[in-house]
């Protein structure tokens, strides 16, 4: 096997998983914006969520002080990344687990897809995991002939309907209740005819598909939302019971974890666990938190394994404003609170990571050039911020990216004309009043010929007044 | 490293010793001035409250009084008893079927569970259980859709904090805040899904 140079931290590899899209934000974003549909459930959904999650963050008279803790542990957990994952190894194998490193998607997929043979099983069951979803487990599994199936409800209007997720928390928050019908009734072997689209309805059909996988499956594949190095304690916080059926009744659970997603100590959880609920599904807690620390015998599966994933974060690390993008607890407030999320969707992002955090997470795992327009979609409000619960500062690292992302030849050579001629008094007021001329490019500059056209493609063309100050100037 | 195949292990850890030797990378001090453990008072009324808020049934009695309310929720019916529940939480006529390992087609088959708790949370309205012998193995919650979790009031704390300092990493531990619930129809809860789909919990005195 080929290697990279011993110690030079790798981007996520391409052609395996989901972290670069098809086409660039821009265009992706316009067919978006034109879906009026879309623009409905989203402005729908994300406005329900800031209600609910401003209304239960506004109860907690400490809160300020837990975001301030939660992103000193994240930064104390990257400062000692190596550490705490050989200590969180040590743990996780002194009870009874079985660690496994995989530098990449590929590696990772590999593993997983030897471990459910060596089960011998045919099929996994998956309870949500933002991790699965960016290595292309699943399109993995079933080259290998193993049928993944989604627990999580969102996952599974998203696996029926043949469709890509768009939010973190919610994979098909982009769905109203008549579409997730209608894609049942469609897809779900079994369901009955006059379903109606009432969500407890829809809920309860989920239930009625999914109960005779949770009790026949033997193998159960699954994230993690904190790993607990001093511990080894694992924790995944869900909703619906879909995650403790998967935690629970298999023979073998296999837990695929970015690496930065462990914590120094057990104590670091009372931060993170009022932090993410409130933050995330606007709930005081959600309804259910497993926590198991290797195999407990009698209780659960009896063979664990933990993948622990590399796959471009040691990239992010090595750069000391961007690594910040790690500290993310994947609660999705920043999509919530977003003005171009709200608009575009996260299908517009490419990436599985949409929104602020994904704008400055996806193209630092795969490096800026193969996400290049992603820093620029946002409008640097800073509204993700101020909801970020473990204050990473998205805007700031979108400029950051901003400047190594490649700029077109023709925006590069449009800039140095610019600076020259500003330098030159006589020119730039010759400049200026051919800057009339610019009417002709049409309303905002959307009538540019190419390469202008791809300047104006992300930006409008401001009107040029009918005088410039200078003329007035000399006019008066 | 000449002559050996490089682990994925050594290639991670060196690549992330790598990425820190940058500058400014210094372990963190945390701060830890928000509400710790035993910094705030329990309030009952809370727990009640917030249980309540989630769609959990909450019944409030004295300890010998457990079976009486046992007995309106699930008389008559199927309930799977853990190896260490107290038996006079258990009135006559509901049908005990104990745990001695059942599997889990038999569970899932049964109406009922009765368990205590390790621990409540009043500020969040969370039930901690830790598998101990009278809350029993993980899947006898999980499978039946009535579960009846009976809580002393000296279990209760008040903080998340709290909690976390009184339970064992190292046993199995499932956190429980009101009945099985999902947000992914256009984001508002709708209760029942996979687990039960109606919680009760009476708080003894």
């Amino acid at each position: 096997m080929t290697r990279s140079f011993l110690g030079m931290p790798a981007t996520a590899p391409p052609g395996v998983g989901h972290l670069r899209g098809a086409e660039p934000f821009p265009a992706a974003a316009r067919r978006a914006l034109s879906d009026a549909q879309l623009r409905r459930n989203l402005g729908h959904a994300t406005t329900t969520i800031r209600t609910k999650s401003a209304a239960v963050v506004g109860e907690v008279p400490d809160w300020p002080q837990l975001r301030a803790a939660g992103r000193a542990i994240k930064s104390d957990t990257m400062a000692r990344l190596p550490e705490l994952l050989e200590q969180l190894e040590a743990a996780v194998t002194a009870a009874g687990g079985t660690v496994h490193w995989a530098a990449d998607a590929v590696e990772a997929n590999r593993i997983v897809t030897d471990l459910v043979r060596e089960a011998g099983a045919d099929r996994v069951m998956k309870v949500k995991s933002m991790a699965t979803q960016e290595i292309g487990l699943n399109e993995a599994l079933e080259a290998a002939g193993i049928e993944p199936v989604e627990t999580d409800l969102a996952e599974l209007i998203v696996q029926l309907g043949d469709d890509r997720p768009s939010h973190i928390l919610v994979p098909a928050i982009h769905r109203n209740r008549a579409e997730i019908r209608e894609i049942f009734l469609r897809a779900m072997p079994g369901v009955d005819p006059a379903l109606t689209d009432e969500p407890a309805a829809l809920a309860a059909a989920a239930r009625r598909h999914l109960r005779e996988t949770f009790l026949s499956t033997r193998v159960a594949v699954s994230g993690a939302n904190f790993a607990v190095a001093e511990s080894g304690t694992l924790a995944v916080v869900e909703s619906e019971g879909n995650g403790r059926m998967c935690l629970t009744l298999p023979e073998t659970l296999i837990t695929v974890m970015g690496i930065e997603k462990v914590i120094p100590t057990w104590r670091d959880l009372e931060v993170f666990l009022q932090l993410l609920p409130r933050a995330s599904t606007g709930e005081r807690m959600n309804p259910y938190t497993s926590m198991w620390t290797g195999v407990t015998p009698g209780d659960g599966p009896q063979a664990f394994h933990l993948v622990l994933l590399d796959n471009g974060r040691s990239a992010v690390l090595a750069d000391p404003v961007g690594r910040e993008a790690l500290h993310c607890i994947r609660c999705s407030a920043c999509l919530n609170v977003c003005p171009v999320y709200e608009r575009t969707g996260g299908h517009a992002y490419g990436s599985v990571y949409p929104g602020p955090i994904g704008a400055v997470l996806s193209p630092q795992l795969t490096g800026v050039a193969d996400n290049a327009s992603l820093p620029f979609a946002s409008s640097l409000c800073g509204a993700c911020y101020d909801a970020c619960p473990v204050m990473i500062d998205i805007p700031s690292i979108l400029v950051h990216l901003r400047s190594q992302a490649p700029h077109p030849r023709a925006e590069a050579a449009a800039m140095a004309a610019a600076a020259y001629t500003m330098d030159h008094p006589a020119l730039y007021a010759a400049a200026q009043r051919a800057a009339k001329l610019s009417r002709l490019a049409g309303p905002r500059g959307r009538g540019l010929p190419p390469p202008l056209s791809g300047w104006a493609a992300s930006r409008d063309l401001p009107q040029p007044p009918p005088r410039s100050f200078r003329q007035w100037w000399a006019e008066r | 490293m000449v002559g050996r195949a490089v682990t994925a292990r050594e290639l991670i850890l060196g690549r992330l010793r790598a990425a820190l030797a940058e500058p400014g990378t210094a372990p963190a001090e945390v701060p830890r001035d928000y509400r710790s453990a035993g910094s705030v008072a329990v309030d009952l009324d809370v727990l009640v409250h917030r249980l309540t808020d989630y769609r959990a049934a909450v019944h409030r009695c004295a300890e010998a009084d457990v079976a009486r309310i046992v007995d309106e929720v699930l008389g008559h019916r199927r309930v799977v008893v853990p190896p260490g529940l107290p038996r006079h939480w258990l009135p006559d006529s509901v049908t005990a079927v104990p745990d001695d390992n059942l599997t889990a087609e038999r569970i899932a088959a049964v109406d009922g569970v009765v368990t205590a708790a390790a621990v409540a949370v009043a500020e969040t309205g969370t039930i901690v259980l830790d598998a101990a012998p009278d809350q029993g193995r993980r899947i006898i919650t999980l499978l039946p859709d009535v579960h009846v979790c009976v809580l002393r009031a000296d279990q209760v704390v008040a903080t998340v904090p709290d909690a976390l300092a009184r339970v064992d990493p190292h046993r199995p531990l499932t956190w429980i805040s009101g009945p099985s619930a999902t947000s992914d129809i256009e984001l508002n809860r709708v209760e029942g899904v996979h687990g039960p789909r109606d919680l009760h919990v009476i708080i003894t005195t």
